[in-house]
């Protein structure tokens, strides 16, 4: 089951962190995103986070949509 | 909650839904778009999107939910190995999954061991915490599952945990859904893709279906807004007849996808065919453990073979996994096969099409106080 929910990453030691979400916490492995930064969300599956959640692309994509009356990337219909 | 209300807005919802009749309206046929992810059959049916759309869209359930395509021999030989005394490990939806004469929880039922985790690492601890027991991992799901078995196979091997094994049954969906656009019964006119196998593989691996089969890829997210801009850009490919890759689900997905998740499957796994239920054995469409970490391989160590399996008599689980039929076009659907009594993995798994359209449909309660009525 993929959980689309994004979690905030609040603690980082080696593969080893930790996400916040709602209240919760949890360990995570950052096996296959080592990259990742304290307070960047990332998407969690089976205990390992597999993806950073991109800012600029979150606003760019509500910008776009928020404009649906006029185009949403086909031209005007 | 960050990142998820923003994407349900409503009043954005139904702007994007207008448009998408208005596209749909000057097509002017059935447009038949399928997913590929039991999240997002979920989130169809969870969210009210087929009342959004005009008629003519046809949003049908692909192959996406890993249980679900697991076929039952798989299962045989897992009950085989709790028979034989393995401490399996496994997530939990496989549980309740019927095989041909079994399933794990009557299996346990009768002392078998088992045990539900939530990550395979979950699984090694245990292998750590028992060392006198033989633990099998049930290595189940796509490729957003994969890599993270692989990582856990190569902290089993720089831990020394030597009593650590997996029952290899991961598949890959591009060659799944090249199967289905092969196959003349399953008409598809667009693809919402995997958002999260996509954040592993990538947009660029569906290119070949765009490409050779002139079919329209969108790469999507999970919430209702990510769902209908995907077919808003689905139909509007189709309006303008072409077919290319595009990616609604940047936030989370990129054109190469997890390159270290990548390399470390490549370094664990090979390539092999892999038999779906309902739709056989696909070609190159499974992964399984390669030679330099065999030792790893339950199948390889301890040889279960499985000469005969069957399917529940009526179960059409297998037409339901290719698109083929909705689930209340089978006769089992909700009165005798639903949660509490699941005939087949479709009514069991919380992302199997079957269990989603009992939940979350209403068709068959309104048809089964109708049958009560008369």
């Amino acid at each position: 089951m993929c959980l689309a929910i994004p979690s905030k990453l609040i603690s980082k030691e080696g593969t080893k962190g930790e996400i916040e979400i709602g209240n919760i916490k949890r360990e995570v492995n950052l096996t296959l995103l080592p990259e990742v930064r304290i307070g960047d969300y990332v998407l969690v599956h089976a205990g390992f986070a597999i993806s950073k959640v991109d800012e600029k692309d979150v606003q760019e994509l509500l910008k776009l949509l928020s404009m649906a009356d006029i185009d949403l990337g086909c031209g005007k219909i | 909650m960050k990142y998820i209300s923003e994407f349900r807005d409503h009043k954005l919802a139904r702007k994007i839904a207008l448009r998408i009749s208005r596209i749909a309206r000057s097509i002017d046929r059935e447009i038949r778009l399928m997913e590929v992810c039991g999240t997002h059959a979920l989130a169809i049916l969870k969210f009210a999107i087929k009342e959004l759309l005009p008629p003519n869209i046809n949003l049908v359930s692909g192959p996406g939910c890993p249980v679900c395509v697991t076929p039952n021999q798989y299962i045989d030989k897992a009950c085989i190995y709790m028979q034989r005394g393995f401490l399996v490990t496994t997530f939990g939806d496989m549980m309740r999954v019927p095989g041909s004469q079994s399933s794990l929880v009557r299996e346990k039922s009768r002392g078998g061991k088992v045990k539900i985790v939530y990550s395979p690492v979950d699984a090694l601890r245990i292998a750590k915490s028992y060392p006198q027991e033989k633990v099998i991992f049930l290595g189940i799901g796509f490729e957003t599952t994969a890599p993270t078995v692989a990582a856990s196979i190569l902290m089993a091997e720089e831990d020394g945990i030597k009593n650590f094994m997996v029952l290899c049954g991961h598949k890959l969906i591009p060659p799944a859904m090249k199967t289905l656009v092969e196959n003349k019964r399953v008409r598809i006119d667009g693809f919402l893709c995997p958002g999260h196998v996509s954040a592993i593989i990538g947009s660029e691996a569906y290119e070949f279906l765009a490409r050779d089969y002139n079919v329209p890829c969108v790469v999507t997210g999970f919430e209702p807004l990510d769902i209908l801009q995907g077919i808003n850009l689905l139909v509007s490919q189709i309006y303008r007849k072409e077919a290319i890759v595009e990616n609604e689900y940047t936030r989370i997905v990129t054109q190469k996808g997890n390159l270290k998740a990548k390399d470390l499957m490549e370094r664990v796994f090979k390539v092999s065919d892999s038999y779906w239920r309902g739709m056989g054995v696909i070609k190159s469409s499974g992964l399984s453990i390669n030679e330099d970490y065999s030792r790893y391989d339950a199948q390889l160590h301890y040889p279960v073979e499985i000469t005969s399996f069957k399917e529940k008599k009526g179960c059409r689980c297998g037409e339901v996994l290719q698109g083929l039929i909705e689930p209340r076009e089978c006769m089992l659907f909700g009165d005798p096969c639903n949660p509490s009594n699941p005939f087949g993995p479709c009514m069991v798994s919380v992302e199997g099409v079957c269990n989603i359209y009992y939940r979350f449909g209403s068709d068959h309660k309104v048809e089964k106080l109708n049958a009560r009525s008369n």
